[in-house]
């Protein structure tokens, strides 16, 4: 309210009409933030947090497959998994959605808009979480999986049961930071017709030509959702961590 | 016949010969310790015989059945592994199981044995180890002698025919060594099989009925304890033990 006070002052400016004119931008900024508080959060809550969950999951997915087919040395599909590795994070995520999005909407065909969003952006983080994941399942000590073996179990058990589940730990902070920077990416999507949280902004924006007051507020709205998302990273950790001694150095 | 006869087995790993055509006859109920300094393929031996490593060359016959290294199927190898047991010298828990999931996992899971069952003889062995109090511990909460011994529980519990000890003791400091041969000691007493590559000379002495003494990937000496320790035929034998035993006696006093 007070940064609106002073930087939204605009000129000229008349001192004999100070009062009033504060009391009637004030009510107008108390307008507009009310207003699009509902305006922002709905789509918030409706598109840009279920596309991510939706997405996300499935990037995980994707990045678990491809991960595993990295691990366990499968010729020809290892080769495939690295050129899409290669491709996917060699191009901009929103030049990934143009393309998909109006490429396939060049050719005639009708596409949801959402379903696009959320396939693209699951490719594309998928593309870097497959990485993490590779980098965790690498991290596995090799005795796990001798042990595995000695103790009668087949590879697909022993990785079901014994190295995924430890690759899944040491990746989840990294994968939290996936999943955060994906919450935020969602915001591009906008320029593919997704009414989501960011493109409700802009409306806004457009009707008021408040940019600095309602990007702020979308802006806040962003670090709310992250907010949450760490906290559950740390709720997430917690319980990881059961069958973890997280050890710290007692001297420094 | 032994149960387990492995005839010349070969295995080089591209740097020169880690074994140059090993034999080794085992019996059923034989504790067969092998000795030998540092590089001279014990633990290669070990490991080929339970496919951790892929052997070159060579033969294996198992429960009467013929193998020839470089040539066994995936599938002869999951099942001669289920007849056979590894404990490992860094343990190799399962780091995100407890004391008794690392015991009964071998037995729901590969043996598909209903878990009810399965919890039953994880308790057993565990207590049999002296762990009747550490079954919901994970594997980061408990010592290093108690993992071992954990690992010797996970290894009785699918009543292998032969159980592969991999310097057993070695990462364990010299005050939990103790508990861990005593645990070996009863399985011994309790007739397993067992093949111990270790430099624990104490325990080869009292407790196994058959001693190896390997050097270069080759087998330099065998034979009773009495006769590898009271009276070694090979120089090599008597310089080995002569340096075993004048290290031991250091580490024994602490």
């Amino acid at each position: 309210m007070l940064f609106y006070g002073i930087f939204c002052c605009s000129p000229p400016f008349y001192p004999e009409n100070i009062d009033r004119k504060v009391t009637d931008m004030s009510e107008r900024t108390l307008h507009i933030l009310t207003d699009s508080f509902w305006k922002i959060l709905v789509p918030g809550l409706k598109v840009t947090l279920p596309l991510t969950a939706v997405a996300f999951a499935m990037a995980l997915v994707i990045a678990i497959f491809v991960a595993l087919i990295q691990f366990a040395n499968v010729k020809v599909l290892k080769q495939i998994a690295r050129v899409y590795i290669w491709i996917i994070r060699g191009t901009p995520l929103i030049v990934q959605l143009y393309l998909v999005f109006y490429g396939i909407s060049g050719l005639g065909y009708l596409i949801n808009p959402f379903v696009c969003a959320a396939f693209v952006l699951a490719v594309n983080e998928g593309a870097y979480c497959a990485e993490t994941m590779r980098a965790a399942l690498e991290a596995v000590p090799a005795g796990q999986m001798e042990a595995g073996y000695c103790a009668g179990m087949k590879y697909h058990q022993i990785i079901r049961r014994i190295v995924l589940p430890q690759a899944m730990r040491t990746a989840f902070p990294p994968l939290s930071n996936s999943l955060l920077s994906m919450m935020k990416d969602t915001s591009l999507v906008a320029s593919i017709t997704v009414a989501e949280m960011f493109m409700a902004a802009q409306r806004i924006v457009a009707r008021t030509y408040e940019p600095l007051l309602v990007y702020t507020e979308v802006a806040l709205m962003y670090l709310v959702f992250s907010t949450v998302l760490t906290w559950l990273q740390h709720l997430g950790e917690k319980r990881l961590n059961r069958y973890r001694g997280v050890k710290k150095a007692a001297v420094r | 016949m032994g149960m387990l006869e492995i005839k010349g087995i070969h295995k080089d790993f591209g740097e020169g010969e880690v074994l140059k055509g090993v034999d080794l006859s085992v019996n059923k109920g034989d504790v067969i310790a092998i000795l030998g300094p540092s590089g001279s393929g014990k633990t290669t031996l070990l490991r080929c015989m339970n496919f951790l490593e892929a052997a070159d060359g060579g033969t294996m016959r198992f429960d009467g059945e013929e193998f020839t290294f470089g040539h066994v199927k995936k599938k002869d190898i999951a099942r001669l592994r289920k007849k056979t047991a590894f404990v490992f010298q860094n343990y190799n828990l399962f780091l995100n199981k407890t004391a008794l999931q690392n015991v009964t996992e071998g037995l729901t899971v590969a043996r598909k044995m209903p878990k009810a069952e399965a919890a039953a003889i994880g308790h057993k062995m565990l207590d049999k180890v002296g762990l009747s109090d550490r079954y919901d511990y994970y594997p980061h909460q408990l010592s290093g002698g108690q993992q071992q011994r954990v690992a010797i529980a996970r290894a009785i519990a699918t009543e292998p025919e032969i159980i592969y000890f991999d310097e057993p003791t070695s990462a364990l400091d010299p005050e939990l060594t103790g508990e861990v041969l005593e645990v070996m000691r009863q399985l011994a007493a309790d007739g397993m099989t067992m093949l111990v590559v270790t430099h624990e000379l104490g325990f080869a002495k009292t407790v196994s009925n058959k001693v190896i003494f390997m050097e270069g990937g080759a087998v330099v000496e065998e034979g009773t304890a009495e006769e590898i320790f009271g009276n070694p035929k090979q120089e090599r034998t008597r310089a080995f033990l002569r340096l075993e035993t004048k290290d031991d006696g250091v580490g024994k006093e602490q």
